[in-house]
């Protein structure tokens, strides 16, 4: 398994102990079997990627093979089925990350989902000095071959929120090292790479 | 997976008492006939049953004496394998009905002294699980560390675990449907009108006039085989390809798939000798089960009290039992909260996916199998 990261205490903070949890995307299992012994948790991952459904039953999670792309999330789950439905770092990589999010509010009566931000200075200054779709440590890849299809900064996301109804509840923002510092507090849209975020419906 | 179990034996278990069946009828005594493998453990919490499909019987692994054929699952069975039989002890029943030893219609009926043939009553997938059951207090084994079963395995499984909710601690559905489409249905029918129309079926008393209707068995095993197998991995297996250098414009075999199923056919209805009756009544139990009927036509109901940790299993390119009707069994063991972990994996082989090697398959059966075990040694 791998390291517990700082991102997923963050998480861990948020969440109710004995809460019923979806993790979107759960990858190897980490994150949901971190919350099943630090918070007592019970719920299912939901993974596409065949490797990682073998890794996450050897960590001893139940999870669904699905696409999220796809209609899985409410063929599956009745609405409030869970406390939380988490995503981390997979809303940038979805078909459409606006659909999802209505799924997810769905059949969750709060989530929690972790995204990189396209607003850092980094960014903005590849794209303004150099003239290139920016390459970074948080988002390590050639415009041809990332797997992010809609990226967004932290400003979009609480666009989206606000037309759609959604209430922000908590919200921290961090560097890549998961830390936050002055300058994130005072311009997280420029300075922040990595945002939580907990939202609901309003 | 080379290892192998090694030479196994069949054994029987005899039943004196009446078996009521879900028809109505009585067996007034009847025999399984099973095999096993490894070793049960002190406190009798490693046994895991593995159910078979419709032609399948009791060898699941390993090698009978004087044969070189291995059992229907040994792939997946054996030392080191998923289903590991260094650490569990494996039990595979013969169904009733079936005509591989289990009480069915080649047996002789002691009412009359005669083999049952047509007279053997219809078998549902209840009774089965009820004689299996039997099989399992005879054992000495109060709860299953798991039942495994693909395909009409998968089904007995899932009626274990509504009927016998505490009799079983995982339940792995592999290539299985909550009941079957009235494609499936019409597919059966078809097969089943292909026996009874032959001229050498007798009504079903064919042992008796020392006939078997080969021709209709066959025909019925040919569709059955055209529904286990996908269109992509016929056409990657066989394409238009003929079996001489040109056509002759007859009714003869032309095409090398024409020839395959005719082929498969024949070794099933002469080869394997498999009997006619119970090809019919295999299909007609397939037909009748419905877990969720008696609930209102509700699956979630149907699992209510299921106590069971479920793994389910489907195949992309299986279209007998396809990825959706899996789908469908999941959904109602979530809506009971229950411990449920899905794959779907991708292959080309259709609905015979189940029975062979491949990569992801393997490796989420045995990650699961080593949950099973973890738990049947604590």
């Amino acid at each position: 398994m791998s390291l517990i990261s700082p991102e997923f205490k963050l998480i861990a903070d948020w969440i109710e102990p004995t809460s019923h949890v979806l993790d979107l995307g759960c990858g190897d299992g980490t994150l949901l079997n971190y919350l099943q012994s630090t918070r007592q948790t019970r719920g299912y991952g939901m993974e596409i990627d065949p490797q990682k459904n073998i890794q996450a039953m050897m960590n001893g999670i139940n999870v669904i093979q699905s696409n999220l792309d796809g209609q899985d999330l409410i063929n599956y789950f009745d609405p409030n089925s869970f406390d939380y439905v988490i995503m981390t770092q997979a809303l940038q990589v979805v078909r459409r990350p606006d659909i999802l999010l209505d799924h997810m509010l769905t059949i969750g009566k709060q989530i929690i989902v972790t995204f990189p931000n396209f607003g850092h200075w980094k960014m903005r200054a590849q794209l303004l000095l150099k003239g290139r779709m920016p390459e970074t440590d948080t988002l390590p890849y050639h415009w041809y071959d990332t797997p992010n299809i809609h990226l967004c900064t932290f400003n979009d996301f609480e666009d989206l929120c606000e037309e759609k109804d959604i209430e922000v509840v908590a919200r921290s923002v961090v560097n890549n090292q998961h830390q936050s510092n002055l300058g994130i507090r005072l311009m997280p849209n420029l300075m922040g790479e990595v945002a939580l975020y907990k939202v609901q419906r309003k | 997976m080379t290892e192998s179990i090694g030479i196994v034996t069949p054994k029987t278990f005899k039943v004196d008492q009446p078996l009521q069946l879900v028809s109505g009828a009585v067996l007034p005594q009847f025999e399984l006939v099973y095999e096993t493998y490894g070793e049960l453990n002190s406190d009798a919490s490693n046994a895991v049953l593995i159910c078979h499909a419709l032609s399948g019987d009791h060898h699941v692994a390993g090698y009978h004496q004087d044969s070189d054929k291995p059992g229907w699952w040994n792939d997946y069975i054996g030392p080191n394998k998923p289903i590991d039989t260094n650490k569990l002890y494996v039990v595979c029943s013969n169904n009733l009905g079936s005509c591989r030893g289990s009480t069915g219609p080649t047996t002789l009926n002691p009412e009359t002294g005669q083999v049952y043939g047509s007279d053997f009553p219809i078998i549902t997938c209840r009774d089965w699980v009820n004689s299996q059951n039997l099989l399992r207090q005879h054992l000495g084994i109060e709860q299953w560390a798991a039942i495994v079963g693909g395909s009409m395995g998968g089904m007995q499984v899932m009626q274990w675990a509504i009927d016998y909710p505490n009799s079983l601690r995982h339940a792995v559905v592999i290539a299985a449907a909550p009941k079957l489409s009235a494609q499936n249905i019409a597919f059966n029918e078809v097969a089943r009108r292909a026996i009874m129309t032959d001229p050498d079926f007798h009504e079903g008393r064919f042992i008796d006039v020392g006939t078997t209707p080969k021709g209709g068995l066959a025909l019925a095993r040919m569709l059955g085989h055209l529904t286990y197998l996908s269109d992509d991995m016929m056409g990657a297996k066989f394409g238009r390809e003929l079996r001489s250098e040109s056509l002759k414009y007859s009714f003869d075999v032309e095409f090398q798939v024409e020839s395959y199923l005719r082929y498969q056919g024949e070794k099933f209805a002469t080869k394997q000798n498999f009997d006619a009756n119970t090809y019919l009544l295999m299909t007609k139990a397939l037909d009748y089960f419905d877990p969720a009927a008696e609930f209102d036509n509700d699956l979630s109901q149907a699992f209510a009290q299921t106590q069971a940790k479920f793994l389910v299993v489907s195949f992309t390119s299986d279209w007998r039992f396809s990825p959706a009707r899996s789908r469908e069994i999941v959904r109602a063991l979530l809506d009971n909260d229950l411990d449920v972990s899905y794959a779907e994996v991708e292959s080309e082989h259709g609905h015979d996916a189940f029975l062979l090697p491949n990569t992801h398959y393997e490796g989420i059966f045995r990650a699961y199998m080593q949950r099973v075990i973890k738990e049947a040694s604590q």
